[in-house]
C-alpha cells in the first residue's frame, strides 16, 4: 500500500532522471526503427529496477502495446507463461477458473477476417474497479499498475461488475502450492498485476518475455517516457484503446485492431 | 392533537408460534449455506467469474430498497402531517431498520471473506458509491432509531417540532440512502442494461411499492395476532391509492428506461435481450415484473371488491407486488451479467473466458435460502421489536373521513416497557 502513498513524486524524481538518461541513451544508440522492431527479439531496453526502500513514482506509468498483426491465432504463449510464473490454477470448471488473461478471437463480420488477441487488466489510468472497491483494496499505484491488495479484499466482487473488460478473476476454492508472488486465497479477488515484483525488479512481465520468443506482438514500458520502446512504437503504430469512448483511458494499447 | 394508543404483541396463538418457528428454521438454513459456502467457497454457489452477483444479491437489494420504502408511512404521517398515517408510524419506523438489517445480513454472509467484515468497517474507500452505502445504511439506523425515539418517548412525542425534525431528517436520508443503492447500477458504465441517471429515481419509485407493501402485509397479519383491526377500511382506500401511484410509477420510469436504451443503438442488443430472445430473462421480466408484480396487482386493486374481501384483495396484491420486486431484482442484478460485455464492438468474439456469450446462471439452493433467510431475519427482529415495546397501534378508532380520533394517553406503555 505504500506505493501508493503521496510522497511518490518526490522519490521518483531520482530514477527518472536515471531512467530518462538511459531512455536517451538507448534511441542515440538505435535508429528508431529498430528501437521498435527490437522488441520483439527480446533486445528490448533495459528496464530500471525500482530500489526497495523507494515507493512507485508518478513519473511513470506503466503500459504495454499489442499488435495484432503479430499475434497469431494459435499462439497461447502469454497465457501459459502468466500462468506458470502467477500460479493461478484451473479448477476442473471452465466457468470458475481464474483468467488473468485470455486470448479473443475477433471475427469481423463483414469480411469473415479472423483475429486474436490477448486481453487482460487495461490497467487504466481512472479504473471504475478502484473507485467503486469499498475497502480500497482495489489499487492504483502511482505509476499506473492496478492491484488487488488481497489482504483488505472482502471478495465483494464490485469491481468484477464495474470492469468493463472482464479483467478479474474471483477465487472459488481453497488453493494449495500458490507461487509467492500471488498469495492467491478463497475469496477474494486478483487478476493481472503485469508482473509487478518483476517491473519492480527491472524485469518485463512473463507474458512480454514469451511472446518475445513468438510473435513479439507485445511491448512493455514506460508510457511517460517520450524515448521509451513503447513510446516509440505509438508513435509509430497506430493504435486503439479498447472502450475508449468509456473514458477509463487503458495503459493497454492495441495495435491493427481495425 | 390526537393521542393514539399503543400496545405490545402479546399474543401466543399456535399459529403465530409456528410462524416464528418457521422464521427461525429459514434462518438456520440460511446461516447454514453461508457457512457451507464460506467452507467450500462459492464453487458450490450458481456464481461464477462471469456472473459473480447472484441470488443472495437479489434478495439483498430487494430489502434494502424495501427498506427505506416502509419508512414512506411515517415520512407521509410526521413530514406531511397527515394524521391517519400516525398510528402507522412506529411500525413502519421498526420495519424498515428490520429490512435493512436483514438485507444487510445477506449481504455481508455472501462475501468472499464475510470474516473481514471489521475490516470493510474500518477501511473506506471514500470513492467508492458502496462504501458510501454502508454509511447511509448505518445512518438510516440511527435516524431511524433517533425517530423512533421523537415518536415514542413521553416527553419528546409532545414536542411536534423534534418529532417534525427527525421525521424530515428520516424522510430526506432514505430519499439519498436509495439514490445510492440505485447508483450501485447506475454508476457501472461499462453494464450497457442498467448504467445511467434513470436507476435512482426508478430505485427510489420501486422503494416505496415494495416498502409500503411489506407495511401492509405485517399490519394484515398482526390484525390476526391482536384480534383487531389495525387497517381500518379508510387504510385500506389510503393504501390502495398510493400503490396504485407508487406502482404505475415504477411501470412509467421502467419504461423509461428501456425506451432509452432501445433508442440509442449500442445498448439496443442488450434491450433484445433482456425484452424479448434472452431466454429466462424476458420471461422474468414480462411474465414476473411487468404481469405479476404490476399489471395483475394494479387490476386486483382497481376493481377491487367492496366490503370485507378488500382486506384480502389488498393482502394479496402486496404479495405480488413483492413478487415482482424479486422479479425486477432479478433481470436487474443477473440479466445484466448474463449479457456478454462489449469490449470489441463490431467484432464476433469468442474466447476460453466467456467472451461474446451469454452466460448461463442457475440459482443453488444455498443461495436460495440464504436470500430467503434475509426476510426472515427481517421478520424475526420486527416481531421481536413488537413484542418488546409497544410498537403496534390499539383501538384506533377510525371516523368517516379517516382521521383518527381522540384516544387515552398510551405513552405511559412506553415508558413502563423501556
Ligand atoms: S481493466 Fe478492469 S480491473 Fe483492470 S484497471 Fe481497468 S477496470 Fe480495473
Ligand atoms: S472484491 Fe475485493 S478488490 Fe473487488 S471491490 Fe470487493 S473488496 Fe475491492
Amino acid at each position: 500500500m505504500s506505493s501508493c502513498s503521496g510522497d511518490d513524486e518526490k522519490a521518483g524524481m531520482d530514477r527518472r532522471g536515471l531512467l530518462q538518461s538511459a531512455g536517451a541513451f538507448a534511441a542515440t544508440m538505435l535508429a528508431p526503427g529498430v528501437t521498435l522492431y527490437a522488441f520483439g527479439g527480446g533486445e528490448a531496453e533495459a528496464l530500471q529496477a525500482r530500489p526497495a526502500d523507494q515507493p512507485a513514482s508518478p513519473k511513470q506509468r506503466w503500459g504495454m502495446l499489442i499488435d495484432l498483426n503479430k499475434c497469431s491465432t494459435g499462439c497461447n504463449a502469454c497465457v501459459t507463461a502468466c500462468k506458470d510464473y502467477n500460479g493461478w490454477q484451473d479448477t476442473g470448471r471452465a466457468d470458475i477458473d481464474p483468467q488473468w488473461i485470455r486470448k479473443v478471437t475477433l471475427k469481423d463480420p463483414q469480411t469473415g477476417v479472423e483475429r486474436s488477441a490477448p486481453v487482460m487488466c487495461q490497467h487504466c489510468a481512472s479504473p471504475p474497479c478502484v473507485d467503486v472497491c469499498p475497502t480500497g483494496a482495489s489499487m492504483k499505484r502511482a505509476d499506473g499498475i492496478v492491484l488487488v491488495n488481497k489482504h483488505i479484499c472482502i471478495g465483494c466482487r464490485y469491481c468484477m461488475m464495474a470492469c468493463p473488460f472482464k479483467a478479474r478473476s474471483f477465487i472459488h476454492e481453497d488453493e494449495t502450492g500458490q507461487k509467492v508472488n500471488n498469495p492467491s486465497g478463497k475469496g477474494t479477488v486478483e487478476g493481472c498485476t503485469l508482473c509487478v515484483d518483476r517491473v519492480d525488479a527491472g524485469q518485463r512481465p512473463a507474458c512480454v518475455e514469451a511472446c518475445a520468443k513468438e510473435g513479439g506482438a507485445l511491448i512493455f514500458g514506460d508510457l511517460k517516457d517520450p524515448q521509451s520502446e513503447i513510446s516509440q512504437a505509438l508513435r509509430k503504430l497506430p493504435s486503439t484503446k479498447l472502450r475508449a469512448d468509456l473514458g477509463v483511458d487503458p495503459g493497454v494499447q492495441y495495435a491493427n485492431l481495425t | 392533537m390526537a393521542q393514539i394508543k399503543f400496545q405490545r404483541l402479546s399474543s401466543a396463538s399456535p399459529t403465530f408460534w409456528m410462524l416464528v418457528l418457521a422464521h427461525v428454521g429459514v434462518v438456520a438454513a440460511g446461516l447454514g449455506a453461508a457457512l457451507f459456502m464460506e467452507t467450500n467457497g462459492h464453487r458450490v454457489t450458481g456464481m461464477t467469474n462471469q456472473i459473480v452477483w447472484g441470488t443472495p444479491h437479489v434478495f439483498a437489494v430487494f430489502l434494502i430498497v424495501s427498506a427505506s420504502g416502509a419508512l414512506n408511512v411515517a415520512s407521509v404521517s410526521s413530514v406531511f402531517s397527515r394524521l391517519a398515517y400516525k398510528p402507522f408510524a412506529r411500525l413502519s419506523g421498526i420495519l424498515a431498520i428490520s429490512l435493512l438489517a436483514g438485507g444487510l445480513a445477506v449481504l455481508v454472509l455472501d462475501l468472499g471473506r464475510p470474516d473481514r467484515l471489521l475490516v470493510a468497517m474500518t477501511t473506506y474507500n471514500f470513492r467508492s458509491i458502496f462504501a458510501w452505502n454502508i454509511y447511509l445504511y448505518t445512518g438510516f439506523m440511527a435516524i431511524v432509531v433517533a425517530y423512533l425515539f421523537s415518536m415514542m418517548d413521553r416527553r419528546v412525542s409532545k414536542m411536534t417540532a423534534v418529532n417534525k425534525t427527525f421525521g424530515w431528517a428520516a424522510f430526506s436520508w432514505r430519499l439519498i440512502l436509495t439514490t445510492g443503492t440505485g447508483s450501485i447500477f447506475g454508476f457501472l458504465v461499462a453494464r450497457d442494461a442498467v448504467s445511467g441517471g434513470v436507476m435512482a429515481p426508478l430505485f427510489i419509485a420501486s422503494s416505496l411499492v415494495y416498502g409500503l407493501a411489506f407495511t401492509v402485509l405485517v399490519l394484515l397479519m398482526m390484525s390476526i395476532e391482536t384480534h383487531e383491526t389495525l387497517c381500518t377500511r379508510e387504510m385500506i382506500s389510503k393504501f390502495r391509492g398510493l400503490l396504485i401511484i407508487f406502482s404505475l410509477t415504477v411501470l412509467f420510469l421502467t419504461a423509461i428506461l428501456h425506451v432509452s436504451k432501445i433508442y440509442a443503438a449500442p445498448t439496443r442488443a442488450v434491450e433484445a435481450f433482456i425484452l424479448l430472445d434472452g431466454g429466462v430473462y424476458p420471461l422474468v421480466f414480462w411474465g414476473g415484473q411487468v404481469f405479476l408484480g404490476n399489471i395483475l396487482p394494479l387490476l386486483m386493486l382497481a376493481y377491487m371488491p367492496r366490503a370485507h374481501s378488500k382486506r384480502n384483495t389488498l393482502g394479496l396484491a402486496s404479495i405480488l407486488f413483492l413478487v415482482g420486486g424479486l422479479a425486477q431484482m432479478y433481470v436487474v442484478i443477473i440479466g445484466t451479467q448474463a449479457f456478454p460485455l462489449n469490449i470489441f464492438p463490431g467484432y464476433e468474439v469468442s474466447s476460453t473466458f466467456g467472451d461474446g456469450a451469454i452466460n448461463a446462471y442457475s440459482p443453488s439452493l444455498p443461495e436460495i435460502l440464504l436470500g430467503l433467510s434475509g426476510i426472515s431475519i427481517a421478520m424475526l427482529i420486527a416481531t421481536a421489536a413488537f413484542r418488546l415495546l409497544p410498537f403496534l397501534p390499539h383501538g384506533v378508532p377510525v371516523d368517516a373521513h379517516g382521521v383518527a380520533q381522540e384516544a387515552e394517553e398510551a405513552m405511559a406503555e412506553a415508558g413502563a416497557a423501556a
